[in-house]
């Protein structure tokens, strides 16, 4: 966050004086593209649903399918972002803390999930964890199935993820004043100890900041599950495939209800992580 | 203050770095390697026919074309905005640079579909457009429309906290000492941000020509028409021709290690060899 570091104008003038020319017209072209390209699309995915009322969005909302697919889309989001929180913050730990050959090429291995494109990532993992890949095919004799089940979703949402929480905790790990460890250490703390009582608070808020990350990616994340999924209606059908569906069916409106759903549920949420954040701050973690 | 140094790893610690490996190897690794292996299967001979194929070849152009739009106009609003977000002060800039931020926050899915509502044949603008002949859904520019939207945050991203710490002193200067705009962006900004502003657009492309889910929504998939390389991707796989799919997927798996690899190569070169290594902030999302 940048955002916090931006200086507010003072109050009275809606802009401080500068003597740099140009603020008009770049603002200007700014604002106009940013309606263009995003404010004015916004504006369409909100107002459409009320086509039919309320009535209409409750309707569609409340659908069985509809909630099962939200459910499923949040739940998997949650549980997949939790377990990257933990193995996140073991990656980026091993990574700042180790010296091991392959380092380097772990640590920008890091990044790849970033950088591939999601429907790549999807094939890939539904090939590894099928019932002929490297990981499906051995699992398959002992009747574990990942892949077209709602596992197989977990496993596409945590590979995505994984890079936020990482990305997050790593530069707090990598500034840690390496005094209040050996303050630690002096007085008597075993490595476990000082982990979880000195390093974990210290990066607490990176942690949060990373769940929020990896949460938002997952709940709308698309390609890189519906090939894994299944797809089956009601139990492994995602909300995004939800629009999707609605939308080859010729019902905008629907496919609309969903999206807007989808956004106000997330903005929902990531406001409760916001939250979570100030009253860590307030407790005086960093 | 003095920072942790990396240690050699004692006997538990072996253990820790082994079930990491084994995670990165398990999310990362094995799918990547597979992409490969898969296309490879029948040699290179079915790999070149793959992406030789006129409708793999009609995709990766279609790819580029979208590309080469959506990007260098996300670059101009990136710089535009980071200008003024950086440059000056005045209110309603935070709820600006969220606003900015907030394609990261949406499904691609929906991403697609706000263009879909807008200009469908069930959309605010589409009936208007239909008599002139206009469509803009299952067409080019629907497909240029979503790419933007996805991408739209990226290159802006990439300036914004660079600029922020380099302040406005060089540019007061350049103004004092009689520069005009143009002069003062060109010769005194451009300079100062030209390798984040390249890893800015390095990053938009990437994911401009991976683009999946807001493009799949507004394509209509016209097989060699409006068929993206991941759409392409898709279409292959669902048919069953899985070699056919993962050679053109191992084309887009190529493009991002390349990504990646000139991303640290280029942050080395602006942040200094021994800052960058493992400072990477959260650039894509």
């Amino acid at each position: 966050m940048t955002t916090a570091t931006i200086a507010a104008a003072p109050r009275g003038r809606w802009r401080e004086a500068s003597i740099l020319p140009g603020f008009g017209p770049t603002l200007g072209f700014v604002l106009l593209y940013l309606s263009l390209m995003l404010l004015i699309p916004l504006a369409a995915l909100v107002a459409r649903p009320w086509a039919s009322g309320w009535d209409g969005v409750w309707g569609t909302v409340t659908q069985p399918r509809v909630l099962a697919a939200l459910r499923l889309s949040f739940g998997a989001a949650v549980a997949a972002a939790a377990i990257n929180t933990v193995m996140g913050l073991l990656v980026a730990w091993v990574l700042t803390r180790y010296d091991f050959p392959g380092r380097r090429l772990a640590d920008a291995m890091v990044d790849l999930p970033f950088a591939l494109p999601t429907a790549v990532a999807g094939i890939a993992l539904a090939t590894v964890y099928g019932p002929h890949g490297w990981i499906g095919g051995p699992l398959a004799p002992l009747g574990v199935k990942i892949a077209y089940t709602r596992l197989g979703i977990l496993v596409a949402l945590v590979a995505v993820g994984l890079p936020f929480i990482v990305r997050s905790v790593q530069p707090v790990l990598q500034d840690f004043d390496a005094e209040v460890e050996e303050a630690a250490v002096t007085l008597g703390a075993r490595a476990w100890r000082r982990a979880v009582s000195v390093v974990l608070p210290a990066v607490a808020p990176a942690l949060v900041t990373g769940f929020a990350l990896a949460f938002a990616r997952a709940v709308g994340e698309y390609g890189s599950v519906i090939f894994i999924a299944g797809n089956m209606p009601g139990r492994s059908e995602i909300a995004p495939l939800l629009i999707v569906i609605k939308l080859n069916e010729f019902d905008d409106a629907g496919a609309a209800s969903v999206g807007l759903a989808m956004l106000v549920l997330s903005f929902g949420a990531l406001l409760a992580v916001n939250l979570v954040q100030l009253a860590m701050a307030r407790r005086g973690h960093r | 203050m003095r920072r942790v140094a990396p240690q050699r790893p004692s006997a538990s610690a072996w253990i820790l770095i082994a079930v990491a490996l084994a995670w990165l190897g398990l999310a990362i690794g094995l799918p990547l390697a597979t992409v490969f292996t898969e296309a490879f299967r029948r040699g290179a001979p079915a790999v070149l026919a793959a992406i030789t194929d006129p409708d793999a070849l009609a995709a990766i152009r279609l790819t580029l074309i979208v590309a080469a739009i959506a990007v260098p106009l996300n670059a101009i609003f990136g710089l535009a905005a980071a200008w003024v977000v950086t440059k000056f002060d005045f209110r309603g800039k935070s709820l600006l640079v969220s606003l900015i931020d907030l394609p990261f926050s949406m499904s691609p899915v929906v991403s697609g579909l706000v263009w879909v509502l807008l200009f469908g044949a069930e959309g605010w603008f589409g009936p208007l457009l239909e008599p002139l002949g206009i469509s803009i859904i299952f067409s080019t520019s629907g497909i240029v429309l979503a790419t933007i939207l996805v991408t739209l945050p990226f290159v802006a991203r990439e300036l914004i906290p660079l600029m922020q710490s380099q302040g406005t002193d060089e540019e007061l200067a350049a103004a004092t000492l009689g520069a005009g705009g143009f002069s003062t962006f060109f010769r005194v900004t451009l300079p100062n941000i030209a390798w984040a502003l390249l890893t800015g657009v390095l990053l938009c492309n990437a994911r401009a020509m991976g683009e999946f889910g807001a493009v799949s929504v507004v394509s209509g998939h016209i097989r060699g028409l409006t068929n993206t390389m991941p759409l392409h991707v898709e279409l292959l796989y669902n048919n069953y021709d899985f070699v056919g799919a993962f050679s053109v997927a191992s084309l887009l798996a190529g493009l991002a290690v390349v990504t990646l690899v000139l991303k640290t190569v280029m942050e080395r070169r602006f942040t200094g060899a021994a800052e960058s290594d493992g400072r990477t902030l959260t650039r894509f999302r």
